[in-house]
């Protein structure tokens, strides 16, 4: 693998989608947990997802937009196409993207506590459909299914057949297991100051766990039929060997630490995971950013675009990561304590 | 086509008034904090944290709105992003990290009032401003190339020596950008003027809301007040690159020498005049090319299907002036108020105008978007790509379309509902 311009910018695009799965996804897992909370704990177990999420899902969001906005201005042709074949089930995350965000805020700002419970319902619900149709749109990418619509061609073959299939479904599960599984670790160490609250998470992480293996496997048999190159390509090289182990280490690692109750651990070894998880699939589809079609190189701007992006990216980093840090350093470096939230209502 | 581009109109419609509201609330959360740190008047304090929590509300619905329109621009015209996405994707990075920051401090601002320092706390505000304000200047700026496209060579129809950042300094860029820009803060300070004008008719010696009259007049007056000049400056720019736009905007069916300025009016298409318009002599040709003998082009120069829908544009172009002027007016009248150290909060006929102009910065902006828009029709990129060739192939756009207007008309009223009540809270 050489190090172009192109292949630069589509790991600037890989690293975007990082930071949203770690941050993002994580936020759409506090959701999924707000919609299942359940037991003596349930609205303690809310406030906490409420709390851990509030001052940073905007900034995690963010992401998102980094990766949509460089993929349409490093790969044009790319973001094209995904619009194209995958109209439906973009749209239907989108609509999951603003009711996920706008009910969570209402939930806040709402100064009729009788609301809450619906805009609970209707942020949970987004938090579900939102992951599920991202994964879908990555499985209909991973199995090569992504192609413009052949003149003539009916709606369903054009712009249903890409994406709604049984492994693309499976990997929508599987991203929102996935998510659920992140956010109940996560939640486990922002649960610090009380220890039911603490178990309660760990539990869901330590079943999020074994569904997230169980949701694997499923995937990874459907995707032995449905992308053969994807296969060959996850389980050839020596490289993607070393990959696969490392993330089964990681993943043995999170539980291991779950179940000995290092929940600081845990929580570097379940981003780990998913990192690896996400790069796997990544460096497996390279040189293409659509297969079967359209390669790094092929769907490239011209590189006075690319340079001036990646000039751009690295200003803009060295902006961004400080102020990051700074954020997530005032709001998760002592989750000791439950917060004031009096300045919310 | 129709459905894209109404789903599309409707997206930006719904969004640029978030977007504003992003630009402009900051602003004066950040002046109200630091009149409190200055004078020490709890007042601002609470002032501040009122405005917060309207912000954090209408915030959260633009970023999610504004992720809907950047996913837009490939579900709808992927032809287009083809196309122009190596150019103009530039300000749309920036756009992204500019936004970022303001996310994160915004982060910062609403949640961390006592979990960081007094200083911090404003300077996390101030960042939010800048940052606020730097989003709109890139996403105008992309806008900006669409109406008068740079930085790239046609050669055979495509597009080579891309250069992505002369693609940004468009002549439509310093145009659209300072007349948006001084929009957002005219419209947010005059609305929220007249939000605390409303609740002072009422409730006449309430002292918070005569500081926060003091402060919204501190942003929105003056914007206001400026704003027909940089309109001015707008109108110079497309007299010169964007005839077709100018010549529907005025209603303006003949090329001549010395045209007037109409004011008014309906556009005849199958009698090609514009019908019941007050004309002032020599006015359009001397306010676009300073000259009142200067030739301007009218629709007759152009072939009928690159004319824009000239009765819309006409209409909302003249709708804009009017909003426009009479909040210039209100602004002027409010800052004669502050120049006589008098207390525009004393004025009850003030107060009304001001109630009166609450709504109008937005209703202008939409009408002003819709001339810039429908005024560069039947282009997506001036001269260069036609909308309908931009446009997505697939079947059925009704249904997103009308999926997103329910959605986008249910938010608007639930946030118009949240806000009110946060107002009257605050009473």
């Amino acid at each position: 693998m050489t190090l172009s311009l192109a292949t630069a910018a589509a790991g600037a695009v890989g690293v975007a989608l990082n930071g949203y799965v770690l941050l993002g996804g994580a936020d759409f897992g506090g959701g999924v947990w707000d919609a299942l909370a359940s037991g003596p704990r349930r609205d303690a177990q809310r406030a906490l997802i409420g709390r851990a999420i509030g001052p940073i899902w905007e900034a995690n969001h963010v992401w998102l937009i980094i990766a949509v906005v460089l993929l349409f201005t490093c790969f044009p042709p790319a973001f094209a196409l995904v619009g194209t074949a995958l109209h439906v089930p973009l749209s239907i995350a989108l609509i999951g993207i603003v009711l996920r965000g706008s009910s969570f805020t209402f939930r806040s700002y709402d100064t009729h506590s009788a609301a809450d419970e619906r805009w609970s319902r209707v942020f949970a619900v987004a938090s579900v459909v939102t992951p599920l149709l991202l994964g879908v749109s990555a499985g209909a990418i991973a199995s090569e299914r992504v192609a413009p619509p052949a003149p003539g061609a009916s709606f369903a073959s054009a712009y249903l057949a890409p994406w709604l299939t049984p492994f693309s479904l499976a990997v929508g599960v599987f991203v929102l297991t996935l998510f659920a599984f992140l956010a109940a670790v996560y939640l486990t160490v922002e649960a610090e100051y009380d220890s039911a609250l603490q178990e309660d998470f760990r539990r869901r992480a330590l079943g999020s766990a074994v569904l997230v293996f169980v949701v694997a496997l499923v995937t990874l048999m459907l995707g032995q039929r449905a992308v053969p190159r994807l296969r060959t390509e996850l389980l050839s090289s020596s490289e993607a060997l070393a990959l696969h182990a490392a993330t089964a280490v990681t993943a043995i690692t999170a539980i291991w630490a779950l179940i000995g109750r290092r929940y600081r651990l845990a929580r570097l070894a379940a981003a780990a995971q998913v990192t690896l998880i996400l790069w796997g699939w990544l460096l497996a589809q390279y040189p293409y950013v659509i297969p079967p079609t359209l390669t790094v190189t092929d769907a490239a701007s011209p590189p006075a675009t690319l340079r001036a992006v990646i000039v751009a990216l690295v200003a803009g980093a060295l902006l961004l990561f400080p102020a990051l840090a700074y954020l997530f350093g005032i709001f998760k470096a002592d989750p000791a304590s439950p917060r004031p939230q009096d300045d919310r209502r | 086509m129709l459905a894209a581009r109404s789903q599309m109109a409707m997206s930006l419609a719904f969004h640029i008034i978030f977007a504003v509201v992003g630009i402009g609330m900051p602003m004066l959360m950040v002046l109200a904090e630091r009149r409190w740190h200055t004078t020490g008047d709890g007042v601002y304090r609470d002032l501040a944290k009122q405005w917060a929590k309207g912000t954090a509300i209408l915030f959260a619905v633009g970023a999610v709105s504004g992720t809907v329109l950047s996913f837009e621009l490939g579900l709808l015209w992927p032809g287009f992003m083809r196309y122009a996405g190596s150019i103009i994707g530039m300000p749309f990075s920036l756009e992204g990290f500019a936004f970022f920051t303001e996310a994160i401090f915004l982060g910062v601002y609403l949640y961390g009032w006592e979990r960081v320092p007094r200083s911090a706390h404003l300077a996390a505000g101030v960042i939010v401003a800048v940052s606020g304000a730097a989003s709109g200047l890139f996403v105008v700026s992309a806008n900006a190339w669409m109406n008068a496209p740079t930085g790239f060579r046609l050669v055979n129809g495509q597009p080579v020596d891309v250069n992505p950042i002369r693609a940004m300094m468009s002549p439509a860029t310093v145009p659209e950008v300072l007349h948006m820009i001084i929009a957002a803060y005219a419209a947010t300070g005059l609305a929220v003027a007249g939000v605390h004008a409303a609740m002072l008719l009422r409730r006449h010696e309430s002292h918070f809301h005569r500081a926060a009259l003091g402060v919204a007049l501190l942003v929105g007056a003056p914007a206001a007040a400026l704003q027909p000049l940089s309109g001015d400056i707008c109108g110079e720019y497309i007299a010169r690159w964007q005839p077709a736009k100018l010549a529907a905007a005025e209603g303006d069916f003949h090329t001549q020498n010395g045209a007037p300025l109409r004011l008014g009016g309906i556009p005849d298409i199958s009698r090609q005049e514009t019908r019941y318009a007050i004309e002032i002599p020599y006015g359009l040709s001397l306010l676009a090319f300073r000259d009142p003998h200067a030739r301007v082009q009218g629709l007759d120069a152009f072939p009928a299907d690159r004319w824009p829908p000239v009765t819309i544009v006409h209409v909302a172009f003249q709708s804009m002036i009017v909003l426009g002027m009479y909040m210039a007016v209100v602004a002027l009248w409010a800052l004669w108020h502050v120049f006589r150290r008098r207390e525009p909060a004393d004025n009850r006929a003030l107060l009304w105008a001001l109630c009166i102009a609450a709504p109008m910065g937005f209703a202008a902006i939409e009408a002003g978007w819709t001339v810039t828009e429908l005024g560069r029709q039947p282009w997506i990129i001036y001269g260069i790509m036609r909308t309908a060739e931009a446009v997505t192939p697939m079947p059925g756009l009704i249904v997103p379309f009308l999926t997103f207007t329910a959605l986008y008309c249910g938010l608007g009223v639930i946030v118009a509902v949240l806000l009110y009540r946060q107002v009257v809270r605050s009473a």
